[in-house]
């Protein structure tokens, strides 16, 4: 194994806002993953948010704030790995582009260059092909928007999925169709992003699947949550936590109905 | 034409609540996406043909001046004019003067999306001329009143069952009891009845895809074949395109029209590519008299050098809009002016300023789908965030988001308060949704919970549980 012949590669995890104040069972799944892979895993204290929120309404002052916070909380590692596409093509993709002509610029891209987001640092980096979890059942996967475009992110779940004992995968119908979540897009213009929600709701409920996967949070809740106001019976969860084998807790906005 | 963008959130529900609307907008979902799919699995080389495309439009624009006065010399020498119209009024009052020199009564149209952004109908009306758009889509529209919902499918907001009625409306001298199910039937009808009006008409009104710098030479393309009838049968033909349609050499267009409508259509080609050089020559079988170019700028050069330049690549073929799935949702009117979807998100800010038009780079998700088809490689969702820096510099968003914003930002800046307040603030709200695990309605969350459930947080943060467990660790080997 590769981890017996090489130092272990330090990772700082960037566990994301949405996951450490909603979903923290998704940072304990990335942490269990990494270590499977050999990494030696840290989480720093520091980390707040990628500052999509700021950067996505034009308010470059706070965003740089929140990413120089960022680099200088996550730079000392070899690698910095997120459990989002969303947050990490934030930091790989548009923190050079923030950093431009500015002080930082070799630093935040030094930073950047060392980002992955977990299901890609897994496979394209670490190397892993298989995990070891079971799941009976058949699931569905939605390509989250800024992970299949930005980063590229599209076998890598598929792959780990495949070596989950009892998982069939159902392809859903538009996978690579946006959910309509789009961060503060949701709230700004929540009529068109109801639209939107609701047709991949219902091409979810067409797939025949008993559980949602994706990899971004924000995508999942905005998923779940149309889903359960629908009354549909479908488990969300992130896709780590099923490759974790940590599925055994209520999903995602998942309790009595 | 009236701007309503910045009622673009009454427009979108509006939209949403449309039943005819929501109909013809599945048409654009299923049909536009596949058929470019199978067109650029066939053609290995469209990366690279997309990125020569680029290439050629970048080199363009850096030497814009250069260009446009290479042209306007050809143009010149093949015995044609050039006008050269710095805002929409001027380019109006231009091809006014030419309409009126020839007594014109009757002007024959093809597709040109600048006339609509020069608002050239109206203008007419008021001014005692008949236009006659000859494109079927746009023919449409005309009966109906209203404005293109697409840039390259001008009517796909409509039904074919609404085409039928508006048919049998307009042309109530043909029999009531005429078959028009099949769509072939519509367009046949419209021929028969526009056949009259290309031979009646004084001026033909053409847009431009391309405007040769090489040869003087001015391109369309189209499907339908009006575009040809509309420049070569009445007197006199005025080209009417903005400057950035420049291309240098006849070699540079069709390397673009081999992205265009494969981009566009999915087709490989156009069923038309039409080049017009200057009036008839007394060697030629047909053509016009008096061969006119309308350079519009209307904002266009003030674009150049700024983040917005790469706007100016655009060709129009409308594969951003056919991807977006805003535009999906709510079609093309909602915007509010001339150019919807992502491109219209980019451009209208451009030219009619973003304190009207902010709606249109805010209502977008950054899926990139736009920026991932685009032939031109235009970075779309990274403009639309520069005019949402442009707005948010200037104070023009709600300040119900810019406080929020700031709240959010102000723990954000700072981990240690970050954490506090969410150790407090997340167990709380993780009791409050009790065994449901999530809420139907939330103060402040309205935006969300309007459309669909909450979930609860799980339970402590993340960073408080990793703390305790890290903690225990130490206390362990100690």
């Amino acid at each position: 194994m590769r981890q017996e012949t090489l130092k272990r590669p330090r990772v700082g995890l960037f566990v994301t806002c949405l996951v450490d104040l909603f979903r923290p069972t998704v940072g304990f799944a990335s942490v269990k993953l990494l270590e499977e892979a050999g990494c030696e895993v840290e989480v720093p204290m520091a980390q707040t948010c990628c500052g999509q929120p700021a950067y996505n309404s034009g308010d470059r002052e706070d965003t740089i704030a929140i990413a120089t916070n960022t680099i200088k909380t996550f730079e000392e590692y070899d690698y910095i790995v997120a459990p989002s596409g969303s947050c990490a093509g934030m930091l790989r993709k548009h923190y050079p582009a923030l950093f431009k002509d500015h002080a930082w610029e070799a630093r935040a891209a030094a930073f950047s260059a060392k980002v992955h987001e977990l299901m890609s640092f897994l496979v394209d980096v670490m190397g892993v092909d298989a995990v070891s979890a079971a799941r009976e059942g058949n699931v569905t996967y939605h390509d989250s928007c800024s992970g299949l475009r930005e980063l590229g992110i599209r076998e890598q779940p598929r792959r780990l999925l495949g070596s989950v004992l009892g998982l069939k995968l159902k392809e859903l119908k538009d996978s690579d169709v946006c959910c309509g979540f789009g961060g503060t897009f949701c709230v700004k213009y929540p009529d068109i992003s109801n639209k939107i929600v609701e047709e991949k709701a219902a091409n979810i409920q067409a797939s025949g699947a008993d559980t949602l996967l994706a990899g971004d949070l924000g995508c999942l809740m905005n998923m779940a949550g149309k889903l359960q106001r629908q009354g549909a019976d479908i488990e969300v969860r992130h896709v780590a936590e099923v490759l974790a084998g940590m599925d055994d807790g209520p999903a995602i906005g998942g309790g009595e109905r | 034409m009236q701007i309503s963008s910045p009622a673009f959130k009454t427009n979108a529900r509006g939209a949403l609540a449309d039943p005819h609307l929501q109909e013809a907008l599945g048409h654009v979902r299923s049909g536009f996406i596949d058929k470019r799919q199978k067109a650029v699995d066939a053609l290995p080389e469209f990366d690279a043909l997309r990125e020569s495309a680029r290439a050629i439009k970048d080199h363009t624009l850096a030497h814009l001046d250069l260009y446009l006065e290479a042209y306007e010399e050809k143009v010149k020498a093949s015995g044609g004019h050039v006008h050269w119209a710095e805002t929409a009024a001027d380019a109006r009052s231009v091809i006014l003067d030419i309409c009126r020199a020839v007594g014109a009564r009757t002007v024959t149209k093809g597709k040109s999306m600048i006339t609509e952004e020069i608002g050239l109908n109206e203008f007419f009306e008021k001014e005692g001329i008949r236009p006659v758009e000859t494109d079927l889509g746009e023919y449409i529209i005309q009966l109906r009143g209203e404005h293109p919902s697409h840039i390259i499918a001008p009517a796909v907001h409509l039904t074919r069952d609404q085409v039928e009625a508006d048919f049998r409306r307009a042309h109530n001298h043909l029999p009531p009891t005429r078959d028009l199910t099949e769509p072939a039937s519509l367009l046949s009808e419209a021929r028969e009845v526009l056949r009259a009006q290309y031979f009646a008409a004084d001026v033909g009104i053409t847009g431009a895809n391309f405007l040769v710098a090489e040869t003087g030479s001015s391109i369309i393309v189209t499907n339908e074949g009006n575009g040809d009838l509309t420049q070569i049968l009445p007197r006199v033909h005025i080209v009417v395109a903005s400057i950035e349609k420049i291309v240098p050499t006849l070699a540079d267009a069709s390397q673009i029209l081999r992205v265009l409508a494969r981009s566009a259509t999915g087709q490989e080609m156009s069923v038309y590519t039409t080049v017009s050089t200057g009036p008839r020559r007394p060697e030629d079988p047909d053509g016009p008299d008096e061969y006119h170019v309308v350079l519009l700028d209307n904002g266009r050069s003030s674009m150049l050098g700024t983040e917005f330049q790469d706007m100016l690549r655009c060709i129009r073929c409308g594969a951003c809009m056919n991807h977006c799935p805003i535009y999906h949702a709510v079609g093309g009117h909602a915007y509010g002016w001339v150019y919807p979807g992502p491109m219209g998100a980019v451009l209208t800010p451009s030219l009619i300023g973003v304190d009207k038009a902010g709606h249109l780079p805010n209502a977008s998700t950054f899926c990139g789908r736009c920026e991932a088809v685009c032939p031109m490689h235009i970075p779309l969702p990274k403009m639309m965030r520069h005019w949402r820096e442009r707005e948010f510099a200037r104070g023009l968003n709600p300040a119900t988001q810019r406080y929020g914003l700031k709240a959010w930002a102000f723990f954000a800046r700072r981990p240690r308060l970050y954490r506090l307040a969410a150790s407090f603030a997340i167990p709380a709200l993780s009791a409050f949704g009790g065994a449901r695990r999530r809420f139907r309605y939330l103060p402040f969350a309205g935006g969300w919970t309007r459309h669909r459930d909450l979930p609860a947080p799980e339970s402590r943060t993340f960073l408080q549980q990793w703390r305790d467990r890290e903690t225990r660790k130490q206390e362990a080997r100690t």
